[in-house]
């Protein structure tokens, strides 16, 4: 493998050519290796991929075994030790793209490059390939050119994206890269639409830039504490810890340095609300971050942004610039002496688990992905063992609003354990998918009447992780008490076929195990191949009772999370749409994984004959 | 080890810890055995292999990360956890490439052990039949990757007690696999004498012209189940167990 | 009352699990008391006369001729038991499974180092097909129990086989449960 991927190098990679690369990458984000994620990443941008003289190098600068560089590189799935196409395409995967026709425009892209998704075109210019959700589920199919993001794509683009990507110049290496956009030529489909659909009372409540800020400073730490706690603010990721209560434990822990962290990871398939605060709204995120450096006191916030979302990053930086020049990030903020904090923009790199706070960390200090297990909290020891608040997104656009209009005005809105308002995110079989902002206690009717689709099938609410729920419950309400959502909302039309949908799911959780814990790293794949026995009609009663008790352990056994929640595709259609499986079984009280012509097919095309052919073919 | 000791349970019985230790470091001291794979009394604990997860005050969590705490209520030997530890040992099996009739570690193998302490008579699960790498370029020790499982042990022995980091980790999810700081391993500083050699679990790092030694029949697991030297020391002393 | 019947089949495997059977020795005595033999390589009986009570799988299922054996003994065995690695897992013969199967044939008849010039995969039209890799049997047919072992010695057979007889799952002492 590894002599492979060295003799692969082209001679433009030459080794001094790759050390000063890395020479340049490592001045840049200094000798330190918690940036490797930077250093690596800006590695990639120039050569393209990272050859193992880069990671040879990278280690050396900093001091690192050339082990400890691979475990992170071959970990995320953005960062490539093979040589890629100068244009890497990837298309969207998720069940709205497919819904959507992503086949079609993947089949339309293999035309136009002249080879198979999943390879590179042979004169070097192309790669295709899958990726998972992107976080454009509002505008599928949807892929990322390099860097740039393109949308609402018809298959009729792809000849005319590879005919432009064609003529960019050679003496540009990659272009399409987020910041070193501007060198490559004009793609259709660019524009990444806002699709805020229905701003609410709270979350799009206007306030001025910094405003929250100003407000928080005429209280004490403690004060904006109680604030918080008093408005029953519940993280807006899906899990609802209580943020007051989290701020809290973070203050009281000792270390030398607090940190605040935002989790911008969105990568539950079917949510894109984040990425429409970031767009529409991002000094509210930043004030309500800086908010809590002030309660917390911290001095340093990371914005923890997910590599589909690179394309957003310039935005952000300036917005971050800006808020320097006028006083709101750097030092003594607001004119309040000794308060300082400051904000970095970590970007990631193609990892769904970096969505759970404590892979999060792990990433931002330029490792794998992997969990942590708990304790220590991040609140007690969190990025560089310090203690950490890891808030959501929308948690801290909240925490902004609680800060200008008071936690009263806050808890006026929702129910009793779900104070506020919700962000979900709707895509699908709807007439207008975006981003909503809606009371809590919703029910998923009403949730439907509001987006265009009551007819729907079935709802996949909060992703792959959360549940398909079926028209039984369409009574059901979001919120905390019962159907907790980090906001992803996908709505499915009759046609659709729930198992399909689960299978892609499983399929989903296969990808994104970080193989850490042996229950989601084995387990994911074993019920992704139970599913397939179903779908493929081999399966029987006894492998659908097999399954749903695989996916317990799994459940029960798993370290985080991800795994946690990876048998859930299949144990929530289990339990809402019996019938979809009953339909599918066979009678038999056991049949193999594979027919016996399947496993002979290789054998006959060897051999070059048929089978002897004793008894039947099953 | 410091501070006032404090008393938990663990299925009811009670075990004296010291602050700071984890629920198995107390419950091995006081020869109750948890079972557990990817533990190793020498090495930080990592928390892979999930085998030592136990219900703690109710939620599960895995004994060998989990510090022990005053008044804690474990539940550990119990019909649901066995079953799904059994579960997990048996998706090792049959994620790897497991030949027990020719492997070197047979009867020394605590993926083995497990399996026949939990009363695994077959794994079931699908097999994978994985493409594993071998490795054999070093004189004296040998790799063979179709008998890894994950467990690090040899990644964090290699870091912290040989001060050497020859192994890490590759790839992802199914796909992650035991790596090593160079082509191969001749080219690594690694020694027959390193920790990070003699604490596999299983007979993926293996000392050449040792594997048989001790023939079959006459090693660790043959005669005792594993964790049966650990509840030994219950056996002997039953009541409190100092340090 | 007749006495139960036991059937052996040996499928992809080296007929070790059997020769391990046959050294009980002196019990083979007491076993002709407890069973009558219908269709086994111990008797040469070519086919089934009826319902057997138990049956014993040794090897795993390599070619369409194993699968063929191993589901008629699944038709006519009401307790069907795999005997030892090879019906457990494969076994050695499933070190294949880690080559493709033309990889395989090629290595073993026209590539290996010690085919001379002009080798040949053999084709004989009996010969059966070759599956794609060895599989368990339990992956073929619907196993009711595991004997483990390579061979199972000849107490643990004697024991399961006991066990089986007298209409109890067969639960075998620490010291005779082993993989190899």
């Amino acid at each position: 493998m590894q002599t492979e991927r060295g003799a692969a190098a082209t001679p433009s990679n030459a080794p001094s050519a790759t050390r000063s690369v890395v020479g340049d990458a490592v001045k840049v984000a200094g000798s330190d290796r918690s940036r490797l994620m930077d250093i690596v990443q800006s590695v990639q941008v120039q050569l393209g991929f990272v050859p193992d003289e880069a990671i040879r190098a990278i280690a050396d600068a900093l001091g690192i075994h050339g082990v400890e560089v691979e475990d992170m590189v071959s970990f995320y799935a953005f960062l490539t030790r093979e040589p890629k196409g100068r244009f890497h395409i990837r298309l969207s995967k998720t069940p709205i793209s497919f819904m959507k026709g992503a086949r079609d425009i993947a089949r339309a892209f293999e035309t136009a490059v002249g080879v198979p998704m999943g390879s590179m075109s042979s004169d070097g210019m192309f790669s295709l390939d899958w990726t998972n959700d992107i976080g454009m589920a509002d505008q599928e199919p949807a892929a990322l050119i390099n860097g740039t993001v393109v949308t609402n794509l018809a298959p009729v683009d792809a000849e005319t994206i590879v005919a432009a990507l064609r003529q960019a110049p050679a003496t540009s290496a990659l272009p399409l890269f987020p910041g070193l956009d501007g060198q490559g030529p004009s793609l259709p489909r660019t524009r990444v639409a806002s699709s805020l659909i229905q701003p609410g009372p709270i979350i799009f409540s206007r306030g001025g830039r910094g405003d929250g800020v100003r407000a928080a400073l005429t209280l004490t730490p403690d004060q904006v504490i109680e604030q918080v706690t008093r408005s029953k603010l519940r993280g807006r990721g899906g899990a609802g810890f209580p943020t007051g209560l989290k701020w809290k434990l973070c203050r009281q822990s000792i270390g030398d340095a607090h940190h605040v962290v935002c989790n911008g990871d969105e990568g539950e398939p079917g949510t894109f609300k984040d990425r429409v605060l970031l767009t529409e709204i991002p000094d509210a995120v930043f004030d309500g971050m800086t908010i809590a450096g002030y309660a917390l006191g911290a001095r340093h916030g990371l914005v923890y942004l997910r590599g589909e979302y690179a394309y957003l990053r310039s935005s952000l930086q300036a917005v971050l610039d800006d808020r320097r020049r006028l006083g709101l990030q750097g030092k003594n903020i607001c004119g309040r002496e000794g308060f300082d904090f400051d904000i970095r923009i970590q970007l990631g790199a193609g990892a769904y688990v970096c969505g759970e706070e404590s892979s999060l960390i792990e990433s931002l200090e330029g490792k794998r992905g992997a969990p942590r297990d708990r304790p220590p909290f991040p609140t007690d020891r969190g990025y560089h063992q310090q203690p950490t608040a890891v808030d959501n997104v929308e948690s801290y656009v909240c925490a902004t609003r609680i800060m200008e209009n008071g936690a009263e005005w806050f808890v006026g809105y929702g129910t009793r354990e779900s104070a506020g308002t919700k962000l979900v995110s709707v895509s699908g079989d709807c007439p207008h998918p975006g981003v909503y902002e809606v009371p809590f206690g919703i029910t998923v009717n009403e949730l439907l009447d509001m987006v265009g689709s009551p007819e729907a099938a079935f709802v996949q609410v909060s992703g792959p992780s959360g549940q398909c729920v079926a028209p039984k419950d369409y009574g059901r309400r979001i919120g905390f008490e019962d159907l907790a959502t980090g906001g992803s909302i996908m709505v499915f039309g009759p046609g659709r076929d729930v198992l399909d949908v689960a299978h892609q799911f499983s399929e989903f959780f296969v990808e994104e195990s970080c193989g850490w814990c042996t229950p989601c790293r084995v387990g994911t794949t074993l019920l992704k191949e139970g599913l397939e026995k179903i779908l493929a009609d081999r399966g029987t009663l006894a492998d659908v009772t097999a399954l749903e008790a695989l996916g317990g352990t799994v459940t029960r056994m798993s370290r985080c999370g991800l795994g946690q929640t990876a048998a859930n595709p299949i144990l929530t259609t289990m339990r809402n749409f019996p019938q979809a499986y009953e339909a599918r079984l066979r009678p038999e009280p056991f049949l193999p994984r594979v027919s016996l012509r399947e496993a002979m097919r290789e054998a006959i095309a060897v051999q070059g004959r048929e089978p002897v052919g004793e008894g039947e073919q099953v | 080890m410091s501070g006032e000791t404090f008393t938990f349970t663990v299925d009811g019985v009670e075990i004296e810890a010291f602050p700071g230790q984890t629920i198995i470091q107390a419950c091995d001291a006081a020869g109750v055995y948890i079972p557990r794979l990817c533990y190793h009394p020498d090495l930080e604990p990592a928390g892979h292999c999930r085998v030592c997860t136990c219900k703690i005050d109710g939620r599960r969590s895995s004994a060998c990360t989990m510090p022990a705490s005053r008044g804690m209520v474990v539940e550990s030997n119990t019909a649901e956890l066995n079953a799904d530890r059994r579960t997990v040992i048996e998706m090792l099996f049959v994620e790897g490439n497991h030949f027990c009739p020719y492997c070197e570690k047979s009867g020394d193998c605590e993926l083995q052990a497990l399996a026949y302490r939990l009363g695994l008579a077959a794994p079931e699960l699908p097999y994978q039949w994985p493409h594993r790498e071998l490795d054999a370029s070093h004189p004296d020790i040998f790799i063979d990757r179709n008998r890894c499982v994950l467990c690090s042990r040899c990644i964090r022995a290699s870091r912290t007690e040989d001060g050497k980091t020859v192994f890490g980790f590759e790839r992802r999810g199914i796909h992650m696999r035991l790596n090593i700081d160079a082509k191969a391993l001749d080219e690594t500083n690694i020694a027959a004498a390193d920790k990070a050699v003699h604490v596999c679990p299983v007979g993926c790092i293996v000392i050449k012209r040792t594997g048989y030694r001790t023939p079959y029949g006459s090693r660790r697991f043959d005669q005792a189940p594993i964790g049966s030297d650990i509840e030994v020391k219950r056996a002997h002393h039953p009541a409190k167990e100092g340090r | 009352m007749a006495k139960p019947k036991l059937a052996t089949c040996s499928l992809a495997g080296c007929f070790g699990c059997h020769m391990s059977f046959l050294d009980i020795d002196e019990r083979l005595v007491e076993l002709v008391d407890l069973v009558d033999l219908d269709k086994s390589p111990l008797d040469d009986k070519k086919d089934f006369d009826g319902i057997v009570d138990v049956g014993l799988v040794e090897g795993g299922c390599a070619n369409e001729h194993n699968v063929h054996v191993l589901r008629q003994f699944r038709q006519h065995c009401r307790i069907l038991v795999s005997v030892g690695a090879c019906a457990i897992n494969g076994g050695v013969p499933a070190m294949r499974n880690l080559v493709g199967l033309r990889e395989c044939l090629e290595e073993a008849y026209l590539k290996g180092p010690t085919v001379e010039a002009g080798g040949l995969i053999p084709n004989d039209e009996d010969l059966p097909l070759l599956l794609d890799r060895v599989y368990p049997s339990h992956e073929i047919v619907k196993i009711d129990y595991f004997l483990p072992g390579c061979p199972p010695s000849a107490d643990t057979i004697w024991e399961g086989l006991r066990a089986l007889l007298s209409g109890h799952e067969p639960k075998l002492p620490y010291k005779l449960f082993k993989y190899e």
